[in-house]
């Protein structure tokens, strides 16, 4: 966290304080809405801060954008490993992270849990079509652990820090290959088992600079865009041979 | 240094990217091949998808065989004719093998066909490369050994629709480098490849060009192969990573012209035994992969429509 950004959050979280007590128990923000994936990106660190009133534990939960994914099993056929047999979910979330406080099963019921997708084992993720029941929790748990690896789901529960009894702050990180899209970041208060307050609060991961416009560019006008790279390494094989037509 | 390709959605550090160019265009120099075959394998090792890998290799190489054909032009040792033949049944082939790539693509095949093909073409292919070096070693080493004759005739020089191909020295159905090149065309769209390493030892062995055409021709049809491979993977699949493809182009058009000086200095037989060896390594490492178990059984991919 830059000093900057730690001043910031400090001024707006007084400025929060400010608010007369009756107002809001939990009012939570992001340093920055919006991550920007620019040629040098090794990965990102946004601070969420905010404060609460009255007491209680803070839980916060990162989601990714939903797609559908795929998870594939390879078996032995001849001597070669190929994939035979998939599940696909509906709506596996890229990214998953949770913070809290505390240890969860000390602040968050289990109903409270599951109701609120809080905690990796409590993502509802629908498999697709039909697939073998009995199969699905195998591919299921494949798909989290594969992401663990890819650290793109949490390994347990990040830290949220109380600053006194009112201020709190987390630092949400994302690894270099984290999906773009649109985040949504849920900042729960709980107190003795109960949930008495919730915000959230979106955050956008996108490509920007020259590389977003490439992007776009093989993805909208992928005619085009064919073109312009068999020319582009078409003039670059020229120049080079003109560089090196007398070495 | 690390760069962000926006295609591959990966990071990855330049001077790894630029080695890899330069290592493949002293081997595209020193042997006289595109260095495809062996540029798709290294960027799926190093964590390039193996979907823009493919796609992205295309690329590259219709600068690299830009860049290589022009020395051919100047001597004047190009069969210009020949080329577009092989082109005409070259972007045929890349419409069907990119159609094809993509149907892998969705059923979650492409990996084991990628890595599958890459194993029988170059075990195959090494093995034989080895075999001829090696037997012309030993040839050269006994005086008085019989020339070979230019090329054989066999069932396929009965074809019909003959043409005259003048700087070839050859009257030949145009069947033959029609489908040659249509061939080439699947290859080099599921494979990345621009076909070097197969059209030369074909025009040498099938068509029975003379050497001196051979390079000049082959790198000539591979643009534009490479070039509609390019194209079609960029409209059907999506996945040609540009950047990727000019960094590895900066280092491979360096690495092209050290190559060609250090080949200068060593004879055609021993330089055909190194290439045969490394063929075969990049193949058994391949099989390796392939039979090896993995080290984990599932893969996550987001599913494509």
């Amino acid at each position: 966290m830059t000093s900057a950004g730690r001043a910031s959050s400090l001024v707006v979280a007084l400025f929060l304080l400010a608010v007369p007590a009756h107002a809001q128990q939990l009012v939570a923000d992001l340093t920055d809405h919006l991550v920007a994936i620019t040629t040098g990106f090794h990965g990102a660190a946004v601070t969420l801060f905010g404060a609460i009133e009255g007491g209680g534990d803070v839980v916060v939960v990162v989601r990714g954008p939903e797609r559908q994914t795929v998870v594939r099993r390879k078996s032995r056929n001849a001597g070669i490993w190929l994939n035979t047999r998939s599940v696909s979910f509906a709506n596996a979330p890229g990214f998953y992270q949770v913070f809290a406080t505390k240890q969860l099963d000390q602040i968050v019921p289990v109903n409270l849990r599951q109701l609120n997708e809080i905690g990796v084992d409590t993502l509802k993720l629908p498999p697709v079509g039909r697939p073998n029941q009995d199969e699905v929790p195998a591919f299921r748990t494949a798909l989290i652990e594969n992401l663990q690896a890819e650290g793109l789901y949490g390994h347990g529960t990040g830290r949220v820090e109380m600053l006194g009894d009112k201020l709190f702050r987390a630092t949400l990180a994302f690894p270099p290959n984290v999906p773009t899209g649109t985040y949504t970041v849920q900042i729960f208060l709980l107190r003795q088992g109960d949930m008495v307050a919730a915000q959230t609060t979106p955050l956008i991961i996108s490509q920007t600079g020259l590389e977003a416009d490439l992007n776009e560019f093989a993805m909208d006008q992928a005619v085009l865009y064919g073109i312009v790279a068999v020319l582009a390494a078409a003039v670059a094989g020229w120049a080079a041979s003109l560089l090196f037509r007398n070495a | 240094m690390e760069i962000y390709l926006p295609i591959a959605q990966v990071t990855q550090d330049v001077f790894v990217l630029l080695g890899i160019g330069l290592g493949m265009g002293f081997l595209s120099g020193l042997f006289g091949v595109g260095g495809g075959f062996l540029l798709t394998p290294l960027l799926i090792f190093i964590g390039v998808p193996e979907p823009v890998a493919v796609a992205t290799s295309a690329n590259q190489l219709v600068g690299a065989s830009l860049s290589g054909v022009i020395t051919h032009w100047r001597r004047g040792n190009v069969d210009v004719k020949m080329g577009i033949v092989l082109v005409s049944g070259g972007i045929l082939g890349s419409f069907v093998g990119v159609q094809l790539f993509g149907l892998l693509r969705r059923q979650g095949q492409i990996d084991l066909v990628i890595s599958l093909s890459y194993v029988i073409l170059l075990s195959t292919l090494g093995t034989m490369m080895m075999i001829e070096s090696v037997g012309a070693i030993l040839r050269a080493s006994q005086p008085g050994a019989r020339p070979r004759r230019l090329h054989q005739h066999g069932w396929f020089h009965r074809l019909p629709f003959k043409m005259r191909f003048r700087r070839s020295k050859l009257y030949i159905s145009a069947l033959l480098p029609l489908s040659l090149g249509f061939a080439i065309g699947i290859l080099s769209a599921i494979l990345g490849i621009g076909g070097g390493f197969l059209v030369v030892p074909a025009m040498i062995y099938i068509l029975g060009m003379p050497a001196s055409v051979v390079p000049g021709t082959s790198l000539f049809q591979t643009i534009f192969i490479t070039a509609s491979a390019t194209i079609l993977q960029a409209v059907t699949n999506q996945t040609v990573d540009l950047v990727l493809a000019l960094v590895i182009l900066i280092g491979g058009v360096v690495g092209v012209q050290y190559g060609a000086r250090f080949g200068a200095r060593m004879s055609g037989e021993y330089l055909r035994v190194m290439l045969a060896a490394v063929i075969l390594a990049v193949g058994a490492k391949l099989l390796f992969d392939l039979t090896a178990p993995p080290g984990n059984i599932y893969s996550v991919a987001p599913r494509l429509e």
